[in-house]
């Protein structure tokens, strides 16, 4: 699938953000302090959220997407942001400004954040299509991040530190299934052109001479071969730096550190989350599985 | 709405005959002709006449070798389009409701004015049927001609699918699938017609109709016979003695 940068920053920054707002819900802020880091939660997830718009076709009609919630996992995201973004603002503006307004709001606001970002994990899990994303690890990992994150960012270490390693594990967890997916799923150029009864199918000739949507789309495969390396950018830079600025730098150094580092970990994860996922309309064209088998 | 009905009345597809597709592309073009000028925003090209053209298509004609064990290969001719599925995974995922499947006939549309271009159903679709167009930024797939099927302005003869209307060969064909004595239902069962990658759960509509088995298989090269070759004269009295040294 083609690793469109706006997707990308989409999910990796309201995704943190949402982690970081719903840390704050529920252990808060007070005065000036709370102002910026209300301000900072608020700014990832929005400016993720604003991300979003830039990969549709026709953004001003970006509203419509709140009426399917009923079939669509889009729209279910859409309507959990929005309802999330509103559960926590009386809350930041009761730590702002010193109310003695109590943390039910803030609570239910970590609720739904961890709930938008389930929706956000779903767009891409309920896709049969591609068998990599069809899978219960990748709510997992959208949730690992999203709790990893705002703990990492908040720099709260003795609950930051074990997330980690947990994020570590399901990262693993995650590619291991992954290896395998394409195959699992069964689909295969005989299977989809229906030819396997008559012998092994191969390309003869290709449809068209131009490149097009769905090649351009779904059929990306520059980010496959550099799988490996990607994937031990991710899980060093998400996992074990945070992991080494958290428990030996500490102080705001190590918090800042390990925030930058995580998020760029989450970047490079992202990437290849798309970049290495196969389309099973891939088989049509003739490119089957090359990246299913090596990573 | 983006549930999908319970039922179609009727159930509007096409059967395509492997066996009979010659590769012409003349589906791919009267599809291209016919939607560039009506409904909806029109297919458009990008850099048609450039270095790197590319464009909007709602068909698309793949041709495979098939190689059986003992037996030459087989080339076979594959036109691919949206097969408007029973459980179709593009109209469920629409954010919007513009993707819908007709109650009436199962056809599977877009409303265009209600789409944002975000590109969900086609991930979500197993054949490539949908292609966001890149001038329009809309979502653009097969309507199986609805706007010439119940034209009563148009002559009867032409109310089908522009694609099933010019295909020389007649590989293509047009029917209600929930009839068991239509043509394309009839067809389907006597030819065994099959559904393309039924593990991806979509059941759909569309049927494609196997390459009739080859009857002759001996006969398939003419010029087997010549592979023979025993020489004569000079040449059969080098041969000989070449091949003792």
């Amino acid at each position: 699938m083609h690793p469109a940068p706006s997707v990308i920053l989409f999910t990796v920054l309201s995704g943190a953000g949402f982690g970081f707002l719903a840390l704050l819900g529920i252990f808060g802020a007070t005065g000036t302090a709370a102002f910026f880091l209300w301000g900072l939660g608020y700014g990832l997830a929005v400016a993720g959220l604003v991300s979003s718009a830039f990969h549709l076709g026709n953004p001003r009609r970006a509203l419509l997407a709140f009426t399917q919630w009923r079939t669509s996992w889009l729209s279910r995201e859409a309507w959990a942001a929005v309802i999330t973004l509103g559960l926590f603002a009386p809350q930041a503006l009761a730590d702002w400004l010193g109310f003695d307004w109590g943390r039910g709001f803030g609570i239910a606001g970590a609720v739904m954040s961890g709930v938008t970002v389930f929706a956000s994990a779903m767009i891409y899990a309920q896709i049969r299509a591609v068998p990599r994303w069809h899978h219960w690890t990748v709510p997992l990992v959208f949730l690992g991040y999203w709790a990893t994150g705002g703990l990492v960012l908040g720099g709260v270490a003795p609950l930051a530190l074990p997330a980690l390693c947990v994020l570590g594990g399901v990262l693993a967890l995650h590619w291991h299934f992954g290896r395998r997916a394409f195959a699992r799923a069964a689909e295969t150029m005989e299977s989809a052109t229906g030819l396997g009864g008559i012998g092994a199918v191969s390309v003869f000739e290709q449809p068209h001479t131009g490149g097009n949507y769905l090649l351009r789309e779904m059929i990306h495969v520059v980010g496959r071969k550099h799988a490996e390396r990607v994937r031990m950018i991710a899980m060093v830079c998400s996992v074990m730096l945070p992991v080494i600025a958290l428990a030996w730098l500490g102080g705001v150094t190590g918090v800042v550190l390990a925030a930058l580092t995580h998020l760029l970990g989450a970047l490079a994860q992202r990437w290849l989350f798309f970049a290495e996922a196969e389309h099973v309309v891939g088989l049509y064209y003739g490119q089957r599985g090359g990246g299913a088998a090596s990573g | 709405m983006t549930c999908l009905p319970a039922r179609t009345d009727r159930k509007l597809g096409l059967v395509i005959d492997l066996d009979t597709c010659v590769g012409c592309h003349a589906c791919v073009t009267a599809c291209k002709g016919w939607n560039d000028q009506g409904y909806g925003a029109p297919l458009s090209d990008q850099e048609p006449y450039g270095a790197q053209p590319s464009g909007t298509f709602l068909n698309r004609v793949h041709s495979y070798a098939v190689q059986p064990d003992e037996m030459p290969a087989q080339i076979i001719n594959f036109p691919r389009s949206c097969l408007h599925c029973e459980d179709a995974p593009c109209v469920t995922v629409c954010p919007t409701g513009a993707s819908y499947k007709r109650a009436e006939d199962g056809i599977v549309l877009v409303n265009e004015d209600a789409c944002i271009g975000c590109g969900l159903c086609a991930w979500a679709c197993p054949y490539g049927a949908r292609e966001l167009d890149q001038a329009a930024g809309v979502m653009k797939k097969c309507t199986l001609c609805v706007d010439r099927i119940y034209n009563e302005a148009l002559p009867e003869e032409d109310r089908e699918p522009a694609c099933v209307r010019t295909c020389p060969t007649g590989a293509r064909h047009f029917g209600d699938f929930a009839d068991p004595e239509s043509h394309v239902s009839r067809l389907t069962a006597e030819r065994e017609g099959f559904a393309l990658m039924p593990g991806m759960g979509t059941k759909p509509v569309n049927r494609y109709l196997p390459p009739r088995k080859k009857d002759r298989p001996a006969e398939a090269s003419p010029l087997a016979p010549l592979l023979d070759i025993r020489a004569g004269g000079l040449a059969g009295w080098l041969d000989r003695v070449l091949g003792k040294i």
